[in-house]
């Protein structure tokens, strides 16, 4: 019942947005928004920390095929829920400032982006799973074409084929496995899981789901549409993007590949592993050399998941309790600094570096929380970054000491560039125009604040996220291992 | 049966408005007698009723398709009203499309060779007179003597190919036939043209759904032909081709499925490639139609190779599918020939023009390109279903990327469709087209969200 709540409340104020006028949907959304991160939280204190899935809902949709409306949430996916439900609110908030046109399409699909969001974390079909997963990217494809940047129809098109071509792909290894299902077929989860592959159907399936996810991650080299698609979207299309819906591939790994793919994974992990440590150094490198605020952060966050998906590859638990640590703070962290991009480039026109500069004589508010997001995100210890990079990077060594080294550059290059931003935006001589730049606005800084308070709650007591996926983490790799 | 008789009487009816002086309340009489032959086709549905000797057998396939075929007529009739009322020739129009309609009938429903001919030429006939209807455009002339020329050289391949099994088997009836190549099978003594007479029916057939490499005919008479009758052609037509195709090869020719489904697959990919990536390169928004409903030909095909159990009902789910969201596409199309502009570009300024309007139109794209929760993805996927139950993997990943392809034009028209025109105007809907469009983006999304709703009926 909680889920299926969780889930409409959303869609149905999604809907609701279309009949608002443009004045009163802003407070809608913020409102519904508030009111489904109530229903998590209160989900959240019933929540029983083992590796079962809690809150089902199961009806068939489809009998015939197998097809059947299964909702449920673990340790897992219950994460990464709390985490949509809490940056959905922020990620709202952070438009008040800014005048869309059309507010209430806007809205509408951000909403309905959620509802689609959580759809995805939450289901436990198969086939239902492909349905959010498609759903998700149909508003995120109208926000960035709709109130994108310049050339955003070449921009939304390729993100769009790119993704698409990943999730058909993905569409074709599961009714394969579907196929391979005793009696008459299922997709529901459990069945899938307790399905035998041969090895050589595990091989190429492995393709078809791994090129799925990492497209979505992205993973090098499949990455060449998301700096695009980052800078020219709205702010909050790139945050819900980079907040929450590349999450949705790094939960496609661990959730619907790993699982049943063992064998598969026992041949091709090892050079998914690699692709991801290069993407690591490379994004890392890549960002180094970015004048465009918003196009660095871009290439940091792909350094960032790089280095999850590594951790989720290793298979040990402190891999994948690193991927889990990292994902909620690498989806508080790009938001809030996401946000400060938006705030720069909305008082000063601009986001190259070079044309910035001297803004910390401005406003010292501002001035601090940046810079707690930005130590945040370079993972130092006390914030919530550290905690997930570290048990990363520890996974990853178990797998294997050199992989680890250099993978562990990224903490030096992340800690590189995204200091050198801070310098050349923050520091340093004040440009002409830097005067122009305001004191913040009341919903600039709670957005701000609430992201600097996570980031330092969750570096100083990370225990909880930790507890609730523990269990289910270990289930999941004690079946990989079984297999093998 | 009653069906049948209803319409083709229709027809008749319709043919008289002219010398009788009722044109005035032909439409609703044309109306009233689709929802009435509708209504007889719900009614005995599994009754499984053979007449004629067995030359006609009206099952729930045939049922099912004819009252498709009956519902898109009826949408159809959404947004041809102006093209009965404005032409002096109203009368005969109506009855050439009811013509159209009862050979689609026929050919849903033959149980014999004979009359499978009968049903095709019903249908082909009526529509190479209506291609050319247009008749002060050198173009609509052109398309109807192409698509005759054409079709009657498809026809002559289909012909002899039921002569040469007729010549086999000495029956025109499927059920004879099929029991004589299983027997044959068995004894390992089919005879050659048993297998000519196949391929030469395959090329008929393939020709008339246009297929890839039969399919030039299609893009032209697309163009040429008046909008309305287009939208005809690529729906209610291509719907009766198929069910035709499919009903012709599980019933005879099931046993030897080996000797030409690999034919068929390689023709299904080289169609569903073909037509998308032409279609990519057209900047007339009916010959990308044209195209596009060349690569949805191909997935149909799938199916066809696929020849499993649940082939028939992915067939017509696919062709619901299809129908319902090009009819939409098409009302607009029919606005843009109003305005004598039929590039994509034209489109720009419509969004604006038409408040709301790009929500269905998204619809209807989504639909047509295979986006969940569009009824068309879930034809699609029921289509990939049964082809890789079958163990046709790699067409299904050819499918799969080219719908890719799909996507690429398709989206074009929406975000052509946002953009503003800088000339001012663009195009104006009006109310029927409006109807038409919101109409068929609903029943879409009803069928991608509940498609028990056609898949439970046992086809």
């Amino acid at each position: 019942m909680i889920t299926l709540l969780l889930l409409f409340v959303p869609l149905v104020a999604s809907l609701a947005c279309l009949l608002l006028d443009k004045a009163k949907v802003k407070v809608f959304a913020l409102g519904t928004s508030l009111v489904n991160l109530g229903i998590l939280v209160y989900s959240l204190t019933l929540f029983k920390s083992d590796m079962s899935y809690q809150f089902l809902v199961d009806y068939w949709w489809v009998k015939d095929l197998g097809i059947s409306f299964k909702l449920g949430l673990d340790g897992i996916s219950i994460l990464l829920v709390a985490l949509t439900n809490f940056l959905m609110p922020l990620i709202i908030l952070s438009s008040f400032r800014t005048e869309y046109k059309n507010a209430t399409a806007f809205y509408s699909l951000m909403l309905f982006m959620q509802f689609a969001l959580i759809g995805v974390f939450a289901a436990l079909d198969g086939f239902l799973f492909y349905i959010f997963w498609e759903l998700a990217l149909i508003p995120i494809y109208f926000i960035c074409l709709f109130w994108g940047g310049e050339d955003r129809v070449r921009i939304t098109l390729k993100f769009f084929i790119y993704t698409l071509t990943g999730s058909l792909l993905m569409l074709v290894g599961l009714i394969y496995v579907y196929l391979q299902t005793p009696g008459t077929h299922s997709f529901d989860i459990n069945v899938l899981y307790s399905t035998a592959l041969t090895a050589a159907d595990q091989s190429w399936l492995f393709w078809c789901f791994f090129l799925a996810f990492a497209i979505k991650i992205p993973i090098f080299p499949l990455h060449s549409w998301q700096a695009d698609t980052y800078t020219d979207s709205p702010t909050q299309g790139t945050m819900l993007l980079s907040g929450i819906m590349l999450k949705m591939g790094l939960y496609g790994l661990i959730r619907w590949m790993i699982p049943f793919l063992p064998e598969g994974l026992a041949q091709w992990g090892n050079t998914a592993m690699i692709l991801s440590i290069i993407g690591v150094v490379y994004a890392s490198v890549m960002a180094l050399v970015q004048k465009d605020f918003k196009r660095l952060i871009a290439y940091s966050s792909v350094a960032h998941v790089g280095l999850i998906a590594a951790g989720i590859f290793s298979l040990t638990i402190q891999g994948m309790q690193g991927a889990m640590a990292q994902m909620l703070s690498h989806g508080v962290n790009v938001v809030g600094i996401f946000f400060i991009a938006d705030i720069i480039f909305r008082r000063m026109k601009t986001r190259n570096l070079d044309e910035l500069g001297g803004l910390a004589n401005n406003t010292r508010v501002f001035t601090i929380l940046y810079l707690i997001i930005l130590l945040g995100s370079v993972a130092l210890p006390l914030t919530n970054g550290f905690v997930g990079e570290f048990l990363l990077l520890n996974g990853v060594y178990q797998y294997d000491a050199w992989m680890a080294a250099i993978a562990g550059l990224t903490v030096i290059l992340g800690a590189v560039y995204m200091l050198r931003s801070y310098q050349k935006i923050m520091l340093g001589e004040p440009h002409a125009r830097s005067i122009e730049f305001t004191g913040l606005h009341q919903t600039e800084k709670i957005v701000l604040v609430v992201v600097a308070l996570a980031i330092i709650a969750g570096g100083i007591y990370p225990k909880p996220i930790l507890q609730v996926a523990g269990p289910a983490l270990e289930d999941l790799l004690a079946q990989v291992k079984d297999i093998n | 049966m009653n069906t049948l008789i209803i319409i083709s009487l229709l027809g008749v009816v319709a043919m008289m408005a002219d010398a009788l002086r009722f044109k005035k309340i032909l439409l609703p009489i044309i109306v009233a007698g689709l929802v009435a032959g509708l209504g007889f086709a719900i009614s005995s549905w599994n009754t499984n009723l053979s007449y004629y000797h067995d030359m006609v057998l009206f099952n729930n396939y045939s049922l099912a398709f004819s009252s498709l075929m009956i519902v898109v007529t009826l949408l159809w009739m959404i947004i041809s009203k102006h093209y009965f009322s404005s032409s002096s020739n109203m009368a005969e129009h109506a009855a050439l499309i009811l013509f159209v309609l009862t050979g689609a009938i026929i050919m849903t429903a033959f149980a014999d060779l004979s009359m499978f001919f009968v049903g095709l030429e019903i249908l082909s006939i009526s529509l190479y007179v209506l291609a050319a209807s247009n008749k002060s455009e050198l173009r609509s002339n052109e398309a109807g003597m192409k698509y005759f020329l054409m079709g009657a050289f498809a026809t002559g391949f289909l012909l002899f190919g039921i002569a040469l099994i007729y010549g086999a088997t000495a029956t025109f009836n499927l059920a004879k036939i099929a029991s004589y190549i299983s027997v044959s099978q068995a004894a390992g003594n089919t005879p050659m043209f048993v297998y000519a007479g196949v391929l030469l029916i395959m090329v008929g057939l393939l020709f008339k759904v246009s297929a890839a490499p039969f399919h030039f005919w299609a893009p032209d008479v697309y163009e040429g032909a008046p909008t309305v009758i287009t939208a005809f052609m690529a729906t209610v037509v291509k719907t009766a081709a198929f069910a035709a195709f499919y009903r012709m090869f599980s019933t005879c020719f099931v046993e030897i499925t080996g000797f030409w489904s690999n034919t068929m697959a390689i023709i299904a990919a080289s169609t569903m490639i073909g037509g998308n990536i032409l279609a990519v390169y057209q900047t007339s928004l009916k010959r990308m139609m044209a195209y596009s409903s060349i690569a949805h030909a191909g997935y149909m095909l799938m199916a066809i190779v696929a020849m499993n159990k649940i082939s028939a009902s992915s067939i017509f789910l696919y062709t619901a599918s299809y129908s319902i969201a090009s009819m939409g596409m098409f009302a607009l199309m029919q606005a843009m020939t109003a305005s004598g502009e039929e590039s994509v570009n034209s489109l720009k300024g419509l969004s604006k023009n038409n408040k709301g309007i790009i929500v269905f139109i998204s619809a209807l794209v989504f639909s047509m390109a295979g986006i969940p929760p569009m009824a068309g993805f879930f034809a699609k996927y029921y289509i990939f279903l049964g082809a890789m139950q079958s163990g046709y993997q790699w067409l299904t990943l050819i499918a799969v990327l080219s719908s890719l392809i799909g996507v690429y034009y398709y989206f074009k028209v929406i975000f052509v469709s946002l953009q503003d025109n800088e000339e001012g105007a663009g195009h104006v809907l009006n109310k029927g087209q409006w109807a038409l469009i919101v109409l068929s983006a609903l029943i879409s999304l009803l069928i991608g969200v509940i498609p028990s709703l056609l898949l439970t009926l046992s086809l």
